[in-house]
């Protein structure tokens, strides 16, 4: 039945075609490759559009060969493997750059079609925004228009683009169909390459100076809150992240977990259960970012001794979790002693001035609460300067910031009043988290940045558990009631967006990132739980794989067969001119004088001129138009004419 | 394997098509995918199990994309072919050894083109057509023509990959489809021409004051009689032609199949035959083909050379004609 065909060469006309495939399929990763293979990528391509425009011959195959060995040995060096994402990734640009360098036949075209395709896919590893989908919608519809261009023959380009986005467009149903209903599995299915999630941003680990005043400079969204009820006020919006409780006299770290007891807190609410939903953007880390107190914890969520919600893996990708929380509570009064006990530690040398100072408080007051409240009262009063852009602090970093430099950020002012507390034998750790949020009026989610990142202190007392102190707050009141941007003096470089006093741009980025909101949450989000969300919703009940398999065939199953009747379906090969006609001689025939089978249209005529005189000129001028629109050698507006001349006689049978 | 071949013979409906023109319908067109179209596949498999490995919501949706473009380009190549109207047209006569051309009349009567036809004979070449929306368009279907009788090509094979080249349809019509095949061609000098009995006088080429037409040249002719306007005409006019004078003796030139009793088989006699009549006719002398069984006497235009030439074609194996009795 099927002959083995020799390789059919390769149209010179489709060679463009393929490499705009080729460039538009890899141009994108500029963004992730090295810049040397892009380079050599680029260089490729205008190699190929130059042999191609000049009518050269390809390149030897020995010298292609030569080039994939010594890019291959390159990706390897780069990477060290050739089997991870992104030296996968660069492998295949590689090959798409190279392939145009021996296109001869179809079946090189094939491959370059192929290898677009994948490539299109690859895309995703780095960014499923909005505007890479739109991106890679425009590079299939270009790699189909590609393929039509190879096996339809020449045509107008715009045509053939036209075509392909026709074919595209009748396949977005199918997409729709396979999309809701093919049963989504949790990946990964196999373990994933180191570099399977490389991006990492978000809240350090340590807290030091500098590590949280980098973040601020970055504008991108952390996570996304959706209170089921108004959201509380900003200044209680304290989303809890890395809890920080020892110090090496320049860093503060989490102590590690088997050095502290085993222990859950247990928090007393005091206010009303808020519930709430995080999109949490991917941050490779496992905590949860929980507003504080949590109440509730998501399934698979852990609550540790620091009141942490932490999830049992890292987040690898935009997630969300439920919880309940309450802005009133008191916790951790029943933390085991020698949890307590290690909250008061502090390397034993070192920041002198800071420890004296400290002593001299603990004298001076009795309670707790007096000496926290001498504490903050200090901060007040000594002109302490909150700015992004402190001076680099030597070997004592706490007396100096104390005595000369007096001017940090929220990560300076917790983490010396933390040392100033513990010096005076109160415990006390420092907490790293986000503090606010912004509510975009357009879908009423809270909007948390990466700028919102703040860091604060908690003391414990036996009545009252930990509680929180903020002296950041004592120091810029503004920075916890209305933002970073208020708060930091004019002349800071810009936290990226974050004092846009624009309106309509601060309209247009709500409205922008509402979209991406909602983007984010049912298409990228759209996972085996939402699935299972939207079937119920859609009144299907709990259906499991078999049943969304057995439905999904049946509607593809159902739009196939009606694509193919549009197929199918023929018009009668009856021309217009011949249909206009017969709808006039119906209009005659109501009249009384219907036209015979076998007549002619001139016939006709003359037969209608002798039975009724007066219409003699109207039925002749609309024999001879249709004669004339049917018969005569094609004329450019025949057709028109005809409907005009036929629409006047039937106004005059009136 | 009769019983294979009834069944091929009843799935793919390779019976000769009676009615004209032929319109495909749903139910002769064939449909499977091409080797491209199961790379697709494979590629559009790997692509979904990257994109669950990676949760990559996004790849889902460009693979159930792809997967649903498969699906439009399977309808899309069969209705390529669904509806096409084919009617065959004369194949004009070439000699055994050329390639004969069928033409076919296409009809669309679809406001969509249809694009990359491929027709081909079995084993022939096979030839693209594009036919406009609403429109119509001729093509010539190559077929070898290996021995000279009545050429049947057989069945037609209609192919199409268009729109993404990922399925293949096919369709096989079968129209009554003949060309004559004239036999090869073999140059060979002319033969003298015979006195006519009739006219009861000598052989005539004695003869030098009526000019009488042209004949092939011979070793003894004189290079005055040598028609050098005739071979100024063409150049490649080959045998060289003579003026034949006349003594006022009839005569005639017969191309006589008993003249070349001393060639090796029937099919030589008759390719020098050809090569015969075709060398008369170019040199617009009037001749007479004489064969077992059939004498055309002599005259000259292109319908006797044409009669001549079917004559030659058939011989031996049209019933109208009765073979040579050796």
């Amino acid at each position: 039945m099927f002959r083995r065909r020799p390789a059919e060469p390769l149209e010179r006309a489709t060679v463009p075609w393929l490499l705009a495939s080729a460039v538009a399929t890899t141009a994108p990763h500029v963004e992730h490759q090295p810049h040397w293979l892009m380079a050599i990528a680029g260089a490729m391509l205008l190699l190929g559009c130059w042999l191609w425009f000049s009518r050269r011959g390809l390149p030897p195959r020995w010298l292609l060969s030569l080039i994939v060995v010594g890019g291959s040995t390159a990706i390897w060096f780069e990477y060290r493997t050739l089997f991870g994402r992104d030296a996968g990734v660069a492998l295949l640009i590689l090959f798409m750059a190279l392939k145009p360098l021996e296109m001869r036949s179809r079946r090189d075209a094939m491959v370059v079609v192929m290898l677009g395709l994948f490539l299109l896919l690859t895309h995703y590893f780095y960014s499923q925004s909005i505007p890479t989908g739109l991106w890679l919608i425009a590079s299939c519809t270009l790699l189909t228009a590609t393929l039509i261009r190879i096996f339809g023959g020449a045509q107008a380009p715009a045509v053939i683009v036209r075509h392909a986005a026709i074919l595209l467009l009748q396949a977005t149903p199918f997409m729709l169909i396979l999309f809701l209903l093919f049963p989504r599995i949790n990946g990964p299915l196999w373990g994933l390459p180191q570099d399977a999630h490389s991006s990492r941003s978000g809240l350090p680990e340590t807290i030091e100076p500098g590590t949280v005043s980098n973040l601020v400079l970055d504008g991108s969204i952390a996570f996304r809150a959706r209170f089921d009820e108004t959201p509380p006020a900003t200044p209680l919006l304290y989303w809890r992240g890395p809890v920080m409780d020892e110090f090496d006299g320049r860093a503060w770290r989490a102590i590690r977990a088997g050095n502290l007891p085993l222990h859950t807190p247990r928090v007393e609410a005091r206010g009303t259960p808020l519930a709430y939903e995080i999109t949490l953007e991917s941050h490779q880390q496992r905590w949860l970012l929980a507003l504080d107190a949590p109440l509730t914890l998501p399934s698979g969520a852990v609550l540790t001794a620091r009141l942490q919600a932490f999830s049992r893996e890292p987040v690898r990708q935009r997630s969300r979790f439920a919880f309940t929380a309450t802005t009133d509570y008191r916790f951790g009064r029943d933390d085991p002693p020698a949890m307590i006990d290690a909250m008061r530690q502090l390397p034993r040398q070192g920041n002198p001035q800071a420890r004296a100072l400290a002593e001299g408080w603990r004298q001076k007051h009795a309670s707790p609460t007096a000496i926290v409240a001498e504490a903050l009262q200090y901060f007040r009063r000594e002109n302490f300067v909150y700015t992004l852009q402190p001076p680099l602090l030597g070997n004592a970093p706490i007396d100096q910031f104390l005595f000369e430099t007096r001017s940090g950020f929220c990560e300076h002012y917790a983490s010396a009043f933390v040392f100033l507390m513990r010096a005076a034998g109160i415990p006390a750790r420092v907490v790293a988290g986000y503090q606010g949020g912004e509510v975009n009026p357009v879908d009423g989610f809270v909007v948390v940045r990466q700028s919102d990142a703040h860091a604060w202190a908690e003391v414990w007392s036996a009545e009252s558990g930990w509680q929180r102190v903020d002296p950041t707050a004592a120091i810029a009141p503004s920075r916890v009631e209305a933002g970073i941007a208020t708060a930091l003096p004019a002349g800071e470089p810009l936290p990226a967006l974050a004092r846009i006093d624009l309106d309509w741009l601060r309209q247009f980025r709500y409205r922008w990132e509402a979209i991406n909101n909602r983007w984010n949450q049912w298409v990228l989000g759209y996972n085996p739980d939402r699935q299972r969300e939207l079937l119920r919703d859609l009144g299907l009940g709990e259906i499991d794989w078999r049943g969304m398999t057995a439905l999904l065939a049946t509607l593809s199953g159902v739009l196939l067969l009606a694509i193919t009747i549009w197929a199918l379906w023929r018009r009668p090969p009856q021309d217009a001119a011949l249909r206009l006609w017969l709808a006039f001689c119906a209009r005659l025939a109501r009249s009384g004088l219907p036209r015979h089978s076998w007549e002619g249209p001139q016939d006709y005529a003359a037969r209608v001129a002798r039975e009724r005189p007066a219409l003699a000129d109207a039925v002749r001028a609309a024999a001879d138009a249709y004669v004339a629109a049917r018969y005569a050698a094609p004329q450019p507006r025949a057709l028109e004419q005809l409907a005009a001349t036929l629409k006047l006689a039937t106004r005059q049978l009136h | 394997m009769p019983l294979a071949a009834a069944l091929r013979t009843w799935l793919f409906r390779l019976r000769r098509d009676e009615s004209l023109p032929i319109v495909l319908g749903q139910r002769r067109i064939f449909i499977l995918p091409t080797a491209t179209g199961y790379l697709f596949a494979v590629v559009l498999v790997v692509m979904l199990l990257g994109a669950i490995n990676y949760t990559l919501s996004l790849g889902h949706a460009l693979v159930f994309l792809l997967a649903g473009l498969g699906l439009v380009a399977m309808v899309h190549t069969f209705r390529n072919l669904l509806g096409l109207s084919i009617s065959p047209g004369r194949a004009e006569p070439v000699h055994a050894g050329e390639i004969a051309r069928f033409p076919l009349h296409l009809g669309n009567t679809r406001s969509d083109a249809r694009r990359a036809l491929g027709f081909s004979f079995d084993a022939n070449a096979e030839v693209f057509a594009d036919v406009a929306a609403m429109g119509e368009t001729r093509i010539e279907v190559p077929c070898q023509a290996i021995q000279r009788g009545r050429l049947d090509p057989g069945r037609l094979t209609l192919t199409s990959r268009y729109p993404l080249g990922f399925f293949r349809a096919w369709s096989y019509p079968f129209p009554l489809f003949t060309c004559l095949v004239y036999p090869r061609i073999l140059m060979r000098p002319l033969p003298p021409p015979t006195a006519v009995d009739d006219a009861g006088e000598a052989r005539g080429d004695a003869g030098h004051e009526d000019f009488a037409g042209l004949r092939a040249h011979t070793p003894s002719d004189p290079p005055r009689h040598v028609a050098w306007k005739s071979v100024a005409r063409s150049v490649d006019a080959w045998p060289l032609l003579v003026k034949h004078f006349a003594g006022g003796g009839g005569e005639e030139l017969w191309l006589d199949w008993a003249l070349l009793a001393g060639e090796a088989d029937d099919e030589t006699r008759l390719s020098v035959l050809t090569g015969w009549v075709l060398a008369a006719e170019q040199a617009q002398l009037a001749y007479g083909l004489a064969l077992p069984g059939l004498r055309l006497p002599p005259a000259t235009g292109a319908a006797h050379h044409d009669r001549c030439l079917e004559a030659l074609a058939l011989f031996g194996n049209d019933p109208d004609v009765p073979p040579p009795a050796r």
